[in-house]
């Protein structure tokens, strides 16, 4: 240690710090960032928040090591002025290098992530679906309104109701629109978010992987009571939601028949406008 | 420089009064909202609240400074109708409500909120009837805590009905529908309510205004 | 030489000096104008009878004449200002003056002046004032969050106050070190006597005064309900005080496509000789980098709150999509001038923290050209990066990759400033002064800040992140702990400068230490709420995050306190303690630091000639420049 200059030290410094501390990151922190593995996107965007947290806490360890050092060992003495560098062509070739590597690796790693189906809403024709086994994927259709959610079922017997109920491990293909200003579907333990515009359909792929009930935000400032729209859905059995399904079928029937045709948009009327 | 002195003092005292003028209009903006209802409670093996309210198609000028927009009114214990929106409830008690509906028919903006939910028997009465459902053209405005699930159509008054109400508060020789319902209150806390009807009119949607201020077609049942 | 005792109003009655073009004129004719326009608008609506404004019956609230009003009054105001004077007296063939601004007097800051100093500490105190009605919303804010259900504000009020909040800040501290530092610092620093454009200058300021009276304003108008980002069709949906926001917007457009404008005009044209680009002080081109893109987009944000304003006012259909138009062109025209606008925030900053690190550590700025070319890279590539704010809005999904790549990648040219700002640190002679203080903590919060938009850039991961707590931690790191540090570095640091007066060491140590552990308690736990699943904008929240959010309250209302320090110290030093500054109070080596504080109002007795770059620490014989041989005076 002590025939490496003071650059060499403070470089074992960091790498020693940053190994320790990436490793009490992964071991400690990384299982419990968000959004968990209620789903198979879900555990996805797990692992991207994972790793940029660890390279975060690499580049951290190293500028707050150098800092550590400089603004320590690089006080004031008296009244002089400190040496005349203007620069070190090589120091500058090394960071620049380094770091576009470290960019590049994280986009890289991102597109491969979201080439795996982890990117929450698509827009209407979505470009990353991810593989599905067995049955064809379920639709359900999030109805953004001010200031509730609704779900309508188009296979299920074309009803519309004001709970989400999902089966587990089975594809959802969720079509999310909105009935008058934007508004944002985001249920956080199935990593998914998904905006709801006016007019556009928004798709979003999601295989719930745990039966439980999950939390729903809306995420978007949509007026008055934005912050009130919430709500939970429930993730439960394939048995289950066919029963689920049969009862609020029954219990919504009267009202089913006045539903406008399944579409992916439906536009407001524009006879109420302006101000 | 006792001149230049004086000056920047004056200044000063000149941008801190510009402050705390600032800050008055501020805060008393702030705190302005609408009044808290406490309805009276009729005791016994479950608390009972009844609550009359009517919904009106324009407000007028006695009441609020918008004098057109649509609003829900609170018929307090001496009669009188009140425009506040914030009702204070006890927890686990059952309220019955009795709407008199003064407006004409908007239509609801989503169907499906033609479902009655939530109440005893997930049932209203209409002008006597019991209904599940009404014609989602025929709504007016609706009355919804979508924190307890509950949400009720009103339906509105026919476009040619007669002797149709002016400026709030209306009298029930005007025409009208009486929507009667009951639920049951939970555990403390504070639930908003609204109404789900694109009733806002000349507003985008027919969702501004007063769809989107409190006191008029939004409020909150305070439940301890 | 100049006269330097002209003063118009010497030896006149004091009710005389009150007529003419000033600040009350200003103010009588600009209220005359918003009645004006607002009974005028009244009159127009009710005499037109077209269907497209048959709303107002229904709405009781008048677009048109709240627009027509805002416009005559901020009119009335700028012409009692006299702002008109000058253009007329030239249309009628009067030669150009630029002497009006060698006047003295305490009233010369209260009106229409075309020295650039002036103009300088008038936007000082003129936006410290805005940055206290927003730091006020904030507190406010931090109130009503102290309990899971509402509880002190009405929801719809607490909207507003997060609006007013969020568009307070961005509008007003855009400006925040161009308006009082550039302008009272470039001239100086390239060796000019004033602005290419001073009375554009001017207007710049008094636009932003009009522009923020008129957003508080909008309290009485029915609040603004959409946080500062305006989303359609929210935005048409509000109530019109919505219209209020639109007006604040556009004249904070106008003024920065003018002072950007003004900042790139006076670079390209009026460096004195032997000022070459490379010689150029760091803080310059941190000016001109922004003020490029002030120039470039602020007037996409403007174009698009116009069609907003149409679609409130006459029912077009620009954003309505049942009416053919689309949300999303709302959110794409934002985003374009949006992301821009935030990097108009970052690299002033920048400029201050490498322009003040070699003063601090005594040596000279480590890789120059590398800073150069970091400024450069990020105001290049911020165009090319604003769809990731709508990543889940449902863009066509073959975009995503790109975008993500784009933003990943302006991180590189900004970690050439933080290696900039490492490397002239190396083996310095640091000295822990406070605007020193404030860099450090710049170099701090930025890092967070930085590492934060690496989340947010990547699909996935925002995918978590976006519309939550987690996006208000990052700007706020990267805002505040960025732009606000740095603009109190400024202050700090050239204060003394502009007004001849020192500011208290130790209560600007005790600001400092308050305000940074303050800003991190207050603003670190946000990203763990974000992460928790809290969206943004919500007055109400799941009751298990009140303990986080107690936390993130106590800290912002001592953070507030932390600013208090900062205020009784400008008090105290400015008006008590008076302690008189030396012409170099730090050893700079920059030009402005040459002139005696305060600067007299001619700036420079004769134009220098440039000689080397100010950052000649530890090299013998530097020197930034020598009395030029030309003969004094006339407007070089």
């Amino acid at each position: 240690m002590r025939r490496l200059g003071p650059l060499g030290r403070i470089l074992v410094v960091w790498l020693v710090t940053s190994a320790i501390a990436m490793t009490l990151v992964a071991v400690f922190l990384a299982p419990h960032l968000p959004p968990g593995s209620g789903s198979k996107e879900a555990a996805g965007q797990q692992l991207d928040n994972e790793v940029l947290t660890l390279v975060s806490v690499f580049v951290v360890a190293g500028v707050f090591t150098y800092l550590g050092y400089a603004l320590i060992a690089f006080r004031e003495r008296g009244d002089s002025d400190g040496p005349p560098i203007r620069g070190n062509g090589r120091a500058q070739t090394i960071w620049v290098v380094g770091t576009t590597v470290i960019v590049l690796f994280l986009a890289a790693f991102g597109t491969y992530q979201l080439l795996g189906g982890a990117g929450g809403g698509q827009g209407a024709e979505p470009v990353f679906v991810p593989a599905h086994s067995g049955q064809s994927p379920l639709q359900v259709q999030v109805i953004a309104q001010q200031w509730q959610f609704t779900y309508r079922y188009p296979t299920e017997g074309d009803f519309e109701s004001a709970h989400l109920v999902l089966p587990v491990d089975r594809q959802i293909e969720l079509h999310v629109t909105s009935l008058d200003v934007i508004h944002s579907f985001w249920v956080p333990a199935l990593g998914l978010k998904a905006d709801a515009n006016p007019g556009a359909d928004n798709i979003a792929y999601v295989t719930p992987e745990k039966l439980g009930n999950v939390q729903i935000h809306c995420a978007e400032l949509c007026g008055l009571f934005h912050g009130y729209m919430f709500g939970s859905g429930s993730i439960v059995t394939p048995s289950a939601f066919a029963s689920w399904v049969a009862s609020e079928r029954r219990f919504v029937a009267p009202v089913t028949h006045y539903l406008p045709a399944y579409s992916t948009t439906y536009l407001p009327d524009p006879s109420f406008r302006a101000g | 420089m006792r001149s230049t002195g004086v000056k920047i003092l004056v200044t000063v005292a000149g941008f801190a009064v510009a402050g705390v003028l600032v800050g008055f209009y501020i805060v008393g903006w702030l705190m302005s909202g609408p009044s808290v209802y406490r309805p009276p409670v009729i005791a016994g093996t479950t608390k009972t609240v009844d609550l009359t309210l009517q919904t009106v198609a324009a407000v007028g000028p006695t009441l609020s400074p918008n004098p057109d927009w649509v609003s829900y009114l609170v018929r307090d214990e001496q009669g009188r109708w009140r425009r506040t929106t914030i009702w204070a409830l006890p927890a686990h008690a059952l309220v019955r409500v009795t709407v008199y509906q003064f407006d004409g028919d908007s239509g609801l903006r989503n169907p499906f909120m033609a479902r009655v939910r939530g109440t005893l028997g997930n049932r209203m009465r209409v002008n006597g009837r019991t209904l599940e459902v009404i014609d989602p053209d025929d709504a007016s405005h609706t009355f919804a805590v979508p924190q307890l699930g509950l949400i009720v159509p009103l339906k509105g008054v026919a476009d040619d009905a007669k002797n149709q109400c002016g400026y709030a508060p209306c009298s029930l020789s005007n025409a009208h529908n009486t929507i009667t319902f009951s639920f049951r209150t939970p555990g403390p806390g504070r639930y908003r309510w609204q109404c789900f009807v694109p009733c806002a009119a000349g507003f985008l949607d027919g969702f501004g205004g007063p769809m989107q201020t409190l006191g008029y077609m939004d409020g909150f049942l305070d439940v301890s | 030489m100049t006269d330097l005792s002209l003063d118009p109003n010497a030896g006149r009655p004091f009710w005389r000096r009150l007529l003419g073009f000033n600040l009350l004129t200003g103010l009588l004719l600009g209220v005359g104008g918003f009645y004006l326009g607002w009974y005028g608008g009244h009159w127009l609506v009710n005499g037109l009878d077209v269907p497209s404004l048959d709303y107002v019956g229904d709405t009781d609230q008048n677009d048109v004449s709240l627009f027509l009003a805002y416009i005559l009054g901020v009119a009335g105001f700028l012409i009692g200002l006299g702002f008109g004077v000058y253009p007329l007296a030239r249309l009628r063939g009067y030669p150009p003056s630029l002497r009006e601004k060698e006047t003295t007097g305490v009233g010369r800051y209260f009106g229409l002046s075309t020295d650039h100093k002036v103009i300088g500490l008038q936007y000082f105190i003129g936006i410290g004032f805005f940055f206290l009605v927003g730091g006020i919303d904030a507190m406010l804010i931090r109130v009503e969050l102290l309990r899971p259900e509402p509880n002190v504000w009405p929801a719809g009020n607490y909207l507003t106050l997060v609006t007013e909040h969020g568009t307070m800040m961005m509008g007003m501290m855009t400006s925040g070190i161009l308006g009082p530092f550039a302008n009272y610092l470039l001239p100086l620093m390239i060796g000019a006597r004033r602005m290419a454009f001073p009375r554009i200058e001017a207007l710049t300021f008094w636009l932003l005064m009009a522009a923020g009276t008129i957003l508080i304003s909008a309290i009485g108008f029915g609040g603004v309900p959409t946080g500062w980002t305006g989303y359609e069709p929210l935005n048409l949906q509000a109530n019109y005080g919505m219209d209020a926001y639109i007006m604040f917007f556009a004249l904070v457009g106008i003024s920065m496509t003018l002072l950007g404008l003004n900042m790139l005009a006076t670079v390209i044209t009026m460096r004195a000789p032997g000022m070459t680009w490379r010689r150029l002080p760091i803080f310059v081109w941190g000016v001109v980098t922004t003020a490029a893109l002030m120039l470039l987009a602020a007037p996409v944000l403007i174009s698009a709150l116009m069609m907003a304003a149409f679609d409130r006012t006459v029912q077009t259909g620009f954003f309505v999509a049942p009416l053919g138009g689309s949300s999303y062109l709302f959110e794409n025209l934002f985003w374009f001038f949006g992301h821009p606008e935030v990097y108009i925030l970052a690299l002033p900053g920048f400029g201050v923290v490498l322009e003040l690190l070699p003063v601090f550590a005594r040596k000279p700025l480590w890789g120059y050209r590398l800073a150069v070319a970091g400024m450069v890279g990020v105001a290049l590539l911020s165009w090319t990066v604003w769809q990731h704010h709508l990543f889940v809005s449902g863009i066509d999904s073959d975009l995503r990759p790109f975008y993500m790549f784009s933003t990943e990648l302006i991180s590189v040219p900004t970690g050439f400033i933080f290696l900039c700002a490492m490397g002239t640190l190396w083996r310095g002679r640091i000295r822990y002064t406070v605007p020193m203080l404030f860099c450090l903590g710049w170099i701090f919060n930025f890092l967070f800040g930085g590492l934060s938009g690496i989340f947010l850039s990547d699909v996935p991961s925002d995918v978590t992140t976006h519309g939550s707590f987690f996006v208000m931690a990052h700007f706020h790191y990267t805002i505040m702990g960025g732009l606000i540090f740095t603009f109190f570095a400024a202050i700090y640091y050239w204060l003394p400068k502009m007004t001849g007066l020192m500011l208290d060491e130790r209560l600007g140590k005790i600001h400092f230490w308050t305000m940074f552990i303050a800003f991190n308690s207050t603003f670190a736990p946000l990203f763990a709420l974000g992460f928790m699943g809290m969206p943004r904008r919500v007055v109400t929240y799941p009751s298990d995050l009140q303990g986080l959010n107690d936390w993130v309250s106590a800290s912002a209302f001592v953070l507030g306190i932390s600013m208090l320090v900062f205020l009784g110290n400008l008090i105290y030093s400015m008006l008590f303690a008076r302690v008189p500054a030396p012409a170099n109070p730090w050893g700079s080596k920059s030009l402005e630091f040459q002139l005696p504080s305060p600067v007299p109002v001619h700036d420079f007795d004769r134009i220098p000639v440039i000689e080397g770059d100010p950052y000649g620490y530890g090299e013998d014989g530097a020197v930034v420049a020598r009395p030029s041989l030309r003969p004094a005076g006339g407007e070089a």
